[in-house]
């Protein structure tokens, strides 16, 4: 076995050009497979824990997926809000600990903006448990003053006493503003890789004094009522979007959920964040799928390239098959080297398409994630993708046998005499 | 084996390539003493390779014995006949004969990787094979090189030396001259006779140019060992 790896390995390096290229080949589909599969797991887990320590959102009647994207994503418009009173009501249940209501419906240069209130920066979780934190200054307290998210400040070059306009709609193209009552950015959110990185955040009352003077989503003609004037008027909501709530004990939530579920005051809806969350990427993982394909079609062609290589070698090893005959190799070991080879080289593009892709996740894993803000790639390989490569090996191992199979045919048929 | 034993026995010989209707050998008997140098004449065409494939075992025949060292091929598998080659037998074809990507001293010792009995015989083999090189007239400053940088000429003596090395009771060598102009035919002609003499190998030299017999003890013609009729 030493003496055919050792003349494996010096035919393979006399003909390191093309096998090195063919190598290249193959490691770059391993490090393609294993980037795609690697992002794929961690937008999934991104995604999942886009929140986290919620235990029901409520809003009104309608889709979960529909209550998830606008009350998690901040995406969408919502068609019908549910009733300040309801969620007033739902904050004074003895089961709940904790609601943070939420009212969309404004933006800012195209990032939402969220009507909420102060205790959504101690309550609301990310990721593994993990609360909001303040990169710079603190939470609102006076009327006109808003936390802006981690991306909304490193995209438009905002720091902390930025005067900020807020716009009506949720459009990218801002047309109707409320450039009357402008805001003071006191907080900037440390980056969490979630929607929370692209909101603005105030108060409700907030959200309440700028549409005031408003009706029907336009500004009433002639009547503007000056900031200076607004703490005249009941500031108090009258709906918002979502609620999200906590639990003093989670076993309750069954009960809970059924309970508002089955609200005979309004048609409201509690869905939980997790199980919807897996529904709405079901249906975006259509398109992580197909990416997964095209990389395994990839890995593929990488196989097949190394196979037609090693093949199209044996033409010109006639000879030197014939050689090892005369001097004593056995028709397996002819067989043992040609598919050694493929073997070796399978193994070696698995094994540098891993370290590539940990180098990339080590190197720019920080940049993507702060560029995209997208959570840190993670650097150590999970156990799918183990059995990613393992498939990889097996193929390659199973591709690596034709070459083999062939060197010894020709080496039967041939004996010592290549017929060339 | 015992010293009286041939190097060589035929019996009754046959071999017919698979689908064929006619043999392409038959050869009733023939015999090689132990340390004897035949020449064996055939013009192409006439079976050489085929015999040159069953005396090195990698044939089978069709019907009749084989015996090497008066070891019956025929009753050997196919795994052991390969390491009774590798153990016994020396070859040398007519070129190509070294691995392109081996220097020359490791296609000398190649015959011992695959064979521990003739690296045992060959000990110390690295300093056996620098002998035989330097015995074959090829230069110290070439060992090192790649098989490929040689001329023909001395590509065919590394490949006597890989043949030579660790004593091989047999050495076959096939046309092994034809790729050499005139003067070094004969030139290597003597060396591997004396080099098989000193190393009390039987030597099969097989050729189409009858003029190459003269240093042979024994001449034979295939044509006449064979009954095949349709040998030219």
């Amino acid at each position: 076995m030493t003496r055919l790896f050792h003349l494996a390995a010096r035919s393979a390096w006399n003909r390191r050009a093309t096998l090195g290229l063919t190598l290249i080949a193959i490691l770059l589909a391993v490090t393609l497979l294993l980037g795609i599969e690697r992002l794929r797991q961690d937008a999934r887990a991104n995604f999942a824990h886009s929140v986290s320590g919620a235990d029901l959102v409520v809003g009104a009647r309608a889709s979960p997926i529909q209550l998830m994207l606008y009350a998690v994503f901040r995406l969408g418009e919502a068609t019908q809000n549910m009733s300040w009173e309801a969620a007033r009501r739902l904050d004074a249940h003895p089961a709940v600990a904790w609601t943070i209501p939420i009212s969309l419906g404004d933006s800012h240069r195209g990032y939402p903006v969220v009507g909420t209130r102060a205790n959504y920066f101690e309550h609301f979780m990310y990721g593994d448990r993990e609360p909001l934190r303040f990169a710079a200054g603190r939470p609102f307290e006076a009327l006109f003053e808003a936390v802006i998210g981690a991306e909304v400040a490193a995209r438009l070059g905002y720091a902390l006493n930025e005067r900020i306009t807020l716009a009506h709609g949720s459009g990218g193209i801002d047309f109707a503003h409320h450039d009357d009552k402008p805001f003071t950015v006191v907080g900037i959110l440390a980056r969490t890789g979630t929607p929370v990185d692209r909101s603005v955040h105030i108060s409700l009352e907030a959200m309440e004094a700028i549409h005031l003077d408003w009706q029907g989503g336009a500004p009433i003609p002639g009547l503007s009522i000056p900031p200076e004037l607004v703490r005249k008027f009941d500031l108090t909501p009258k709906s918002v979007t979502a609620v999200l709530v906590g639990l003093h004990q989670r076993a309750g939530v069954f009960a809970l959920q059924r309970e508002i579920n089955d609200s005979p005051d309004e048609p409201l809806m509690a869905v939980m964040p997790g199980i919807a969350l897996s529904q709405l990427w079901e249906m975006l993982a259509v398109a992580e799928r197909a990416l997964l394909a095209i990389s395994g079609l990839v890995v593929l062609v990488g196989l097949a390239g190394l196979v037609a290589v090693i093949l199209a070698s044996l033409g010109e090893r006639r000879r030197e098959l014939a050689i090892l005959r005369a001097v004593g190799a056995a028709p397996r070991e002819v067989f043992m080297l040609l598919a050694l080879e493929g073997l070796v080289l399978t193994l070696l593009g698995i094994l540098l398409g891993l370290a590539l892709t940990t180098l990339i996740a080590a190197g720019l894993g920080p940049w993507l994630s702060a560029q995209y803000g997208l959570a840190p790639l993670s650097i150590l390989p999970t156990s799918q993708e183990g059995c990613w490569l393992l498939l990889v090996l097996a193929v390659g191992t199973l591709a690596s046998l034709l070459p083999g199979w062939r060197a010894y045919r020709l080496s039967l048929a041939d004996g010592l005499t290549p017929r060339l | 084996m015992t010293a009286t034993a041939d190097a060589v026995r035929i019996e009754s010989l046959r071999y017919r390539w698979p689908g064929q209707t006619q043999d392409c050998l038959d050869i009733p008997h023939l015999a090689v003493a132990m340390g004897e140098a035949v020449f064996l004449h055939g013009p192409s065409g006439s079976g050489k390779s085929t015999l040159l494939n069953l005396l090195a075992g990698v044939l089978t025949p069709s019907s009749g014995h084989v015996r090497v060292l008066d070891q019956p091929l025929t009753e050997l598998s196919g795994a052991a006949r390969d390491r009774f080659r590798a153990d016994h037998i020396g070859l040398i074809f007519q070129q190509f004969n070294l691995i392109p990507y081996l220097s020359v001293l490791d296609n000398v010792l190649l015959a011992c990787r695959f064979s521990p009995r003739r690296r045992q015989r060959a000990e110390p083999a690295r300093a056996t094979a620098a002998r035989l090189l330097d015995h074959l007239d090829l230069d110290a400053s070439i060992w090192s090189r790649p098989a490929t940088a040689l001329s023909v000429g001395q590509q065919q003596r590394v490949a006597a030396a890989r043949a030579l090395i660790g004593r091989p009771e047999l050495v076959i060598a096939d046309e092994p001259t034809s790729a050499l102009d005139a003067e070094r035919q004969q030139a290597f002609i003597d060396l591997l006779l004396s080099e098989c003499r000193a190393a009390g190998a039987a030597l099969v030299f097989v050729s189409h140019d009858r003029r190459l017999a003269d240093h042979f003890g024994r001449e034979l013609a295939l044509t006449e060992l064979s009954r095949t009729e349709n040998a030219t």
